[in-house]
């Protein structure tokens, strides 16, 4: 089958050899694919003398070419780090150090903790609060100023330091919310009631009566953390039931079931999971994000 | 097995030979086997692919009767045979044609499944079964290894018979080859679903699924090498060199990377035998090659078969075949670190996996040269006949991605695209591209060959669905472009403070317009195919379009005999 023959349309010779009908044709390896195979072969030699490159065997065990350069990336990588760190290493000291209301009047510690505290709260606090601090459903929003725990500075430090409800930390924020349904604390038509009368703060109310009896059942169970008209109690943790805000929903169906099961949301303690310095940084940032309050606020509206 | 026949004799197929008896004996014992296993299981999925195995076993046993009485009922009273066993063996390369139709279905669905899920997570249901995390490697099981696999299988097994002038060796063998292949990606793809995996990209299926890999594939190595020893030819035509490394070298890496101990031999789970970062480099070693040899020179075998025979016209150098083909598998093999830079794994071998990946660049064009340059001389073609232009357009998306890849295992370049989408576009380039346009045009060609058609169902729905496939891939790979460079700048973006700019959740978020594009681009490379199927079922069952003519280019069709 090796006979010579040749292509008609390229008049090339083919290899003589014949496979189902097919024929190759003999044509000379391409020019350019060649010399760029060529090329690259060349610069991967050279690329190896300059890089660490290969292993090889010696008396005390395996090691490799080290190259030229002494690269290593591990060092190239410590090094970026620490030089990073060294340039703000002084100023996250005195941050660290410093009262927060002293570092948010100096602008430049200032613009550096809300860099710091805005890179913080992406990697820490998006997963709850949302990429915006926009909150959801059992997660405050925290772009407003109607705060559960407090929104001066020293009220956001604490929060952030100690978590909420976060058993591990002692000194973690604390309250409940009984479950007054399911633990037989109230009846339904009492949770209905009660329903009601927190609807009537906000001017929601269907059914007066059922506001009022509700009224009397808010003055023996709810009155002593949410206080008189529902204003809330930042010192013990109480949400305010007299505004549009709502952590779990404000619709009747919400309250009821707030009411009937209890809430009882978690905050992780990020005291020692995260440096003093961001922490601080992360106050900062959630302060300044609209509802950050200063000393003079009141505290309670 | 029986996979030696003199040359010359023929046995007609579905004769009990004893090694026909072997095969018997052994399903039977292995369906023992695993009925002991399953009354022994550990956990609900060992159990349920023990008695699945167990099932399957027995399956083929009737099927060999079966087979067996037909064959004799037909010799008692002097019938002919349908396959008397002295031409080529074609039956089941026409059940793998079927087989890469069913599983392209199959598998581009559950890719548009979680394209939509990762663009829409509420699609995930909150259920363990429809879960990304089991459903993407239903998807690329599916799409990698059953749908190319099968079409691997069906296209060597008809190239190696024409390209020898030998039948396939060995009667129940090719058949074993066949089923053992489909019962490995049942097995494999309800693991998924049912949370069974060793956590191993591209090998995801436990110890057991693995091993009965290997007995098919071993099976299917020696079919191949005792079909190429009885050839007719005094060469081994390119392809099957081709074919020949995909089968050798995917059994060394499956094995390679599937050495695991299982907790026990009742239970679905296995440990890895490397730990930490040796395992990685195995796993990455095998992954790499899976492209490699699986994806690459698999289809480089189809490639060189496919397109002159549809073109008619001679390969462009054989020169550049044995060039190419001969550094192709010897440079890829080291590529696989490529995968690990600026991990764990030591600096000398992130530099041997880059560099290696660079002088691939160039072999592995040696492909696309080829193929494109055989068109010389017929190049007219592409707008007649659509078989050809998904051919050849399918062999300028392996030269793309074969260039992509060198350059995204540049250490710089790789810093920015790593983990990104960039990774997922560049995969999809050469698997929807590449990969799946070759296999299309090799069973479209397949088709009318096999069933002894004049010409398929009709040559414009093949046209349809080369353009909607073709915009289906330029909106994906474009979409992951975009998105994987995106995503890698916004992760390495920082604030003049030296802050990161974006927390991860805005990057992901970012995403999202990408995500429905590349799920819509998905959408329309499932229509096609499925405009695929119609035709050819249609083709099947001998239809012809009424509005195109009879005397469309009919592609030079195979001799119907091997050499005797």
């Amino acid at each position: 089958m090796s006979e010579k023959h040749k292509d008609d349309v390229t008049g090339v010779e083919t290899t003589g050899h014949e496979w189902d009908g097919i024929r190759e044709l003999n044509n000379p390896l391409p020019k350019w694919w060649l010399y760029t195979f060529y090329v690259t072969i060349v610069w991967c030699f050279a690329y190896w003398v300059v890089m660490p490159a290969w292993p090889y065997l010696t008396t005390e065990g395996w090691t490799y070419t080290k190259g030229a350069i002494g690269y290593e990336q591990r060092a190239v990588v410590a090094n970026e780090i620490a030089a990073v760190h060294e340039t703000r290493a002084e100023a996250m000291q005195r941050i660290a150090e410093l009262p927060l209301p002293e570092v948010a009047a100096d602008a430049a510690l200032m613009e550096l903790a809300l860099g710091a505290g805005k890179a913080a709260f992406g990697d820490n606090c998006a997963p709850c609060h949302g990429s915006g601090a926009q909150g959801f459903k059992g997660f405050p929003n925290l772009n407003d100023d109607n705060w559960i725990w407090g929104g001066k500075l020293d009220d956001i430090h604490y929060t952030i330091t100690h978590g909420i409800r976060w058993e591990a930390a002692p000194d973690t924020r604390n309250n409940i919310m009984m479950a007054y349904g399911r633990d037989g604390l109230l009846t339904r038509a009492e949770i209905s009631d009660v329903a009601e009368y927190v609807l009537s703060l906000t001017n929601r109310a269907e059914n007066a009566e059922a506001a009022s009896r509700g009224e009397e059942v808010f003055a023996s169970q709810c009155v002593a953390c949410h206080g008189e008209g529902g204003v809330g109690n930042r010192e013990l943790g109480a949400p305010s039931l007299n505004t549009a805000v709502w952590l779990y929903g404000g619709e009747r169906a919400d309250i009821i079931e707030t009411v009937s099961n209890g809430r009882s949301g978690t905050m992780p303690a990020w005291g020692g999971r995260l440096n003093e310095a961001t922490i601080k940084s992360l106050t900062l940032f959630v302060h300044s994000l609209g509802g950050g309050e200063d000393e003079a606020a009141p505290a309670m509206r | 097995m029986a996979i030696s026949t003199a040359p010359g004799t023929a046995t007609p197929p579905g004769i009990m030979t004893s090694s026909a008896w072997a095969v018997l004996v052994s399903l039977v014992a292995g369906a023992f086997l695993f009925i002991a296993i399953a009354a022994n299981a550990q956990d609900a999925p060992m159990a349920v692919h023990s008695w699945l195995f167990a099932f399957a076993f027995l399956a083929g046993v009737m099927l060999i009767g079966q087979r067996h009485m037909t064959v004799s009922e037909a010799l008692a009273h002097n019938r002919p045979l349908a396959d008397d066993g002295t031409g080529y063996a074609d039956g089941v390369v026409k059940a793998g044609a079927i087989a890469t139709l069913f599983w392209g279905v199959a598998g581009f669905l559950v890719g548009v499944v979680i394209a939509f899920q990762l663009a829409f997570p509420a699609l995930n249901f909150d259920t363990d079964f429809l879960n990304f995390g089991r459903l993407r490697p239903l998807h690329t099981s599916a799409v990698i290894f059953a749908f190319g696999g099968n079409a691997l299988i069906a296209t060597s097994f008809y190239v190696v018979q024409r390209t020898s002038r030998a039948r396939l060796a060995g009667d129940i063998a090719p058949w074993f080859v066949f089923w053992g292949y489909q019962l490995f990606i049942v097995i494999a793809a309800t693991g998924y679903l049912m949370g069974v995996t060793q956590s191993k990209e591209y090998a995801e299926p436990e110890w057991y699924a693995d091993i009965w890999l290997t007995i098919v594939w071993v099976v299917y190595l020696l079919v191949f090498l005792a079909t190429l020893a009885k050839r007719k030819e005094p060469h081994i035509y390119v392809a099957n060199w081709f074919y020949l490394a995909f089968i050798v070298t995917i059994a060394m890496l499956h094995i390679g990377n599937n050495l695991a101990i299982p907790e026990t031999l009742t239970s679905s789970k296995s440990y890895a035998l490397f730990p930490g970062v040796q395992d990685a480099l195995i796993q990455w070693w095998y992954g790499h090659n899976a492209v490699g040899f699986f994806l690459t020179a698999g289809f480089l075998g189809m490639m060189y078969y496919f397109v002159p025979k549809r073109a008619e016209r001679p390969v462009y150098s054989y020169r550049l075949s044995i060039v190419h083909f001969w550094s192709l598998i010897f440079i890829y093999i080291w590529a696989g670190p490529h995968h690990l830079h600026f991990t764990a794994l030591p600096d000398w071998a992130q530099t041997l996996g880059m560099t290696f990946s660079i002088m691939l660049w160039m072999p592995s064009w040696g492909g696309m040269i080829n193929g494109l340059m055989t068109l010389s001389g017929a190049w007219d073609k592409l707008r007649t006949d659509p078989v050809i232009r998904m051919l050849v357009v399918s062999v300028a998306f392996y030269g793309m991605s074969t260039f992509e890849g060198p350059v995204m295992s540049i250490k710089a370049v790789n810093s920015l695209s790593h983990y990104t989408d960039w990774t997922i576009g560049h995969v999809h380039s050469g698997a929807l591209g590449w990969v799946g346009f070759i296999s299309f045009g090799a069973v479209y060609c397949l088709i009318p060959w096999l069933w002894k058609r004049e010409r398929l169902y009709s040559l414009a729905l093949v046209s349809w669905h080369f353009w909607i496939a073709t915009i289906g891939i330029v909106l994906y790979i474009t979409a992951m472009w975009v998105s994987g460079i995106l995503q890698g700048l916004m992760w390495r973006a920082y604030d003049a403070q030296g802050f990161l700019e974006y927390s991860f959740a805005e990057t992901v978020a970012a995403m999202h317009p990408f995500y429905v594009i590349r799920a819509l681009g998905g959408l329309l490379f499932l229509a096609g195919a499925l405009i695929m199927v119609y035709n050819c079922w249609m083709t099947i069952k001998g239809r012809y379009r009424e509005s195109e003519p009879l005397s469309v280019p009919a592609p030079a069709r195979a001799a119907a005999q091997p050499a005797e």
